[in-house]
């Protein structure tokens, strides 16, 4: 296979990986929502914490978007596959998302039919359904799905369909498995402290970010169980990996772990993450005039998703492994785009730093004044 | 099973235009409002004066209680492509893709950061920056939409692409064909313009509204002059836009023009139906093919063949479309199994034979000929709709804006009546188009290579049911929320002056 058409498989499931890990840090905004009738004890602190959220929800979105359309356009087979196979899963994560999308703009509005209680308990549902279903759905790429994949159905005139899912459950299984689970819980709780250090760090208001604070251990020692048996478990495992010249699949010991030693800058990027999200913590729970907590373990957070994403991906290895029949696996060149087209998709993606430039100015002159309980008397655009 | 599939596939299908019908309740007003919102707050940056402000806060908020409910909409019909076509989004996934995802790179971020300095910046930016805000707000709205009419188009008009049988799907290989194919412009011109109808009629019906309670006069008559400006403008280009997009529908959809006239028995000198037995003589073929005399050809006259196509060919009888569709097929089977057997002769005759059936392949698919007859009452009603409404509001938009620069548009109450009234026909007019364009195409998914039978994902008709109803529930309450939102935000009025 040429070089650049491997280069641009690698670069393409790199920006693949990029999104997802900046979708992990966004859904802050999932998490925070799932900590509403939690940390505000009346109307005046859970208005404060929906508008802390309130002018992100969008960047969330948009990215969730942007991640499956990256993917569409680089992997199609995995669009085709994963989304029309695990049809239930992808479904009640896009329910999730629905409903907190209108629940931002309607809760306050007079005439919103269903009442302000109503769309918070949206935002929660979201807070909770949104990660724990996100994190489940990648740890399929470790763990493996119930599907077969064959092109050659396209020639059945009568049943043309090339990818089919092996059960009736279509998604739902993903959630049988306890290891899935696990990083759906880790993600959970991950977005809950990431939700949390956001309100310390926007928020002006002493009580309630006292409360904040006390909450970061209560999320914060489930996030380290789930997220450290995951992780062991997933690096002692045996992977899926392809031999490159035949493009045969097959399972390798400890395949995972020998990604990470095998390509060093995963490792330091994954323990970098780590101590990135350990830190923010520390800066959260110990520090008490410390704000910064969240641009710390936001940056792990960024940092050990990319890593891992990268780990499913990289060295060999196939990132959508079939339990059903392992050859249907899809890897990085059974599945991409061809090389015109990812060609094309690289020459546009320059403009991604362009794009991150204008965000990260937006959002700190947005930021630049902390949120307080004025802020919500006086602003007639409040949430 | 393949009554199960055939379920399937109209539930999937009815999901489809469930949620693109929703969808396209939010979107027009959308793009429209974004005009008349910058160029409100233009003049307020310009002039300095509050009045314009407050003017542009107003239609600000009920642009924002419409955008929420697009954006969430729009997230599932992304996600459909793959969760209900599946085989679609292999076959076509390289080239229809890449529109999708440099949507979401160049436009849905623009949209979702500036919107956030448009709602919460007032006092956080300068009014420069501010009015910037607003107007890439709109612009990042406008280029989605861009984007997401190449990839419709190219479903209409698929160019800049080949088949490769090694990974048994369309490839691209020229990205500015499929980006700028004349069928995108016109496409995005006249869908783009005519949401901006849309917007302007619902900023002079909300207007009227107010003139109707002798509420905020002044606020009512600016924003009916700005939205009549824009309006006229709009519809003007619309009606040329639509005049271009049915040339080439007849030039390269002749199935779909025969649907939307409901033209059977084809010929030259063909009438254009108005309505009933109202015909203007030799007009369709006069804007078909631009010359009075030319040949149109018919329902009939399609599945029959044997007259010439817009390309000089002869075309062909369906029937030997299907057959040659089915020899694609079996080519394409043959190559696999050479290409198994590593049987390289085989796998060059097998490649020749499909390479020349290629253009048939989707005709493979189709069991009878005529399954390839779209609901030629639908297509045919609705694109009347369409077309009649679009140029009512052409004299109604001049009518406003006559009476504007005459300075008794706030004397007629009867204008404001229908004004009004005009509100639910914009909306009705702008989804008329719609189904004209996607009924009007059927049964294919992408024109002559991909019908929608094949298109689907393996699920059973009760799963996609049980997600239509639930999608048909979310909808309809989230829909009836906004409706009751937007019209206690309306009845509120602008902000009190300072």
């Amino acid at each position: 296979m040429e070089s650049t058409y491997i280069f641009l498989q690698h670069y393409w499931w790199f920006v693949i990986s990029l999104l997802g890990s900046l979708l992990v840090f966004l859904l802050f905004v999932q998490g925070g929502n799932s900590l509403l009738f939690r940390l505000g004890k009346n109307e005046t602190e859970r208005s404060l914490l929906v508008n802390a959220t309130g002018g992100k929800w969008e960047f969330t979105f948009t990215t969730l978007v942007t991640f499956g359309g990256a993917f569409f356009a680089s992997f199609p087979l995995f669009y085709s596959t994963s989304f029309g196979g695990a049809y239930w899963l992808w479904m009640f994560i896009l329910f999730g998302f629905v409903l907190q999308a209108v629940s931002y703009e309607f809760q306050s509005k007079l005439g919103n039919l269903l009442g302000k209680r109503t769309y918070q308990l949206f935002l929660v549902l979201n807070g909770v359904i949104g990660p724990v279903l996100l994190g489940c759905a990648v740890a399929t790429f470790f763990n493996g799905s119930d599907f077969i994949v064959s092109k050659s159905n396209i020639t059945d005139s009568r049943i043309p369909v090339i990818s089919h899912w092996g059960n009736e459950w279509h998604g739902l299984d993903a959630l049988t498995d306890p290891w899935n689970l696990m990083l759906g819980m880790a993600v959970f709780f991950l977005t809950r402290l990431l939700g949390n250090l956001y309100f310390i760090h926007i928020i002006q208001h002493k009580e309630l970010t006292t409360r904040c604070r006390r909450q970061l251990p209560t999320d914060a020692i489930p996030f380290l169980l789930f997220f450290l048996a995951f992780v062991i478990r997933t690096l002692l495992k045996d992977g899926f990996s392809v031999e490159p010249d035949t493009g045969l699949i097959f399972m390798e010991p400890y395949k995972y772990f020998h990604n990470l030693t095998e390509i060093p800058v995963l490792l330091v990027l994954f323990l970098a993450g780590i101590c990135g999200v350990l830190y923010g913590l520390f800066l959260g729970i110990f520090r008490q005039t410390s704000t910064h907590g969240f641009w710390f373990a936001s940056g792990g957070t960024v940092l050990t998703v990319l890593a891992l994403l990268l780990c499913a991906g990289y060295n060999h290895t196939a990132y959508y492994p079939s339990t059903t029949d392992l050859q249907s696996s899809l890897t990085l060149s059974n599945s991409c785009s061809s090389l015109f087209t990812l060609r094309i998709m690289a020459y546009i993606s320059i403009l991604i730093p362009f794009v991150v430039a204008y965000i990260a100015y937006v959002w700190r002159v947005m930021n630049r004044q902390p949120l307080s309980t004025d802020d919500i008397r006086n602003n007639q655009d409040k949430y | 099973m393949l009554d199960n599939l055939d379920a399937m596939t109209d539930w999937s299908r009815a999901q489809f235009a469930l949620t693109a019908m929703y969808h396209w309740l939010f979107v027009p007003l959308t793009l429209g409002m974004a005009v008349i919102m910058g160029v409100m707050e233009t003049r307020y940056v310009i002039s300095g004066q509050d009045f314009w402000k407050r003017t542009a806060r107003f239609w600000m908020r009920l642009f924002g209680i419409n955008f929420a409910i697009g954006i969430a909409t729009g997230l599932i019909l992304e996600f459909q492509f793959g969760t209900n076509w599946s085989n679609y989004s292999w076959f076509v996934g390289d080239i229809f893709g890449a529109p999708l995802a440099i949507e979401g790179i160049l436009a849905f971020f623009m949209e979702a950061t500036f919107i956030a300095v448009m709602f919460f910046g007032w006092d956080k930016v300068s009014r420069k920056f501010h009015l910037a805000s607003t107007w890439l707000t709109g612009l990042g709205a406008t280029l989605s939409a861009w984007w997401i009419l190449v990839a419709n188009s190219w479903m209409q008009y698929p160019v800049g692409m080949t088949f490769n049988p090694e990974t048994v799907r369309n490839e691209m290989v020229d990205f500015l064909a499929v980006a700028f194919s004349p069928v995108a412009v016109m496409k995005f011109l006249h869908t783009v313009l005519s949401s901006w109808i849309v917007g302007a009629v619902f900023v002079i019906g909300v207007s009227a509204w107010f003139l109707l309670k002798r509420r905020e006069k002044e606020f009512a008559l600016a924003s009916m002059k700005i939205a009549a400006y824009t309006g006229l403008f709009a519809s003007l280009l619309t009606l040329y836009s639509g005049d271009k997009s049915a040339y080439q529908v007849a030039q390269y959809q002749p199935m779909k023009l025969a649907a939307m006239e409901a033209l059977y028995e084809g010929g030259t000198r063909q009438p254009l139906t108005l309505v009933g037995e109202w015909k203007i003589p030799a007009m369709l073929s006069f804007l078909a093919t631009r010359n009075a005399d030319g040949y149109v050809p018919g329902i009939r006259n399609i599945l029959a063949g044997g007259h010439t196509a817009h390309n000089g060919a002869q075309a062909l009888p369906a029937t030997e479309k299907i057959a040659r569709g089915k020899t694609a097929i079996a080519a394409l089977s043959d190559f696999r199994q050479a290409q198994k057997d590593n049987d390289k002769e085989k796998m060059e005759k097998s490649r020749r034979t499909l390479e020349e059936n290629i253009p048939y392949f989707g005709y493979g698919y189709i069991h009878n000929p005529e399954d390839l007859v779209p609901n030629v009452w639908l297509s045919f009603w609705t694109f009347r709709i369409m077309v009649g409404f679009g140029i009512y509001f052409i004299a109604f938009f001049a009518l406003v804006l006559f009476l504007s620069r005459k300075k008794t548009l706030s004397e007629h109450r009867w204008l404001h009546r229908i004004a009004l009234w005009s509100i639910p026909c914009a909306f009705i007019a702008s989804q008329a188009g719609w189904v004209v364009s996607e009924v009007g195409r059927q049964p294919w998914a992408i024109q002559d290579m991909l019908p929608v039978n094949a298109a689907i994902s393996d699920l059973t008709s009760g799963t996609v049911q049980s997600t239509f109803f639930i999608f048909l529930a979310l909808f309809s309450v989230l829909f009836i929320a906004e409706i009751g939102i937007m019209i206690k935000a309306i009845q509120q009025g602008p902000e009190p002056e300072m």
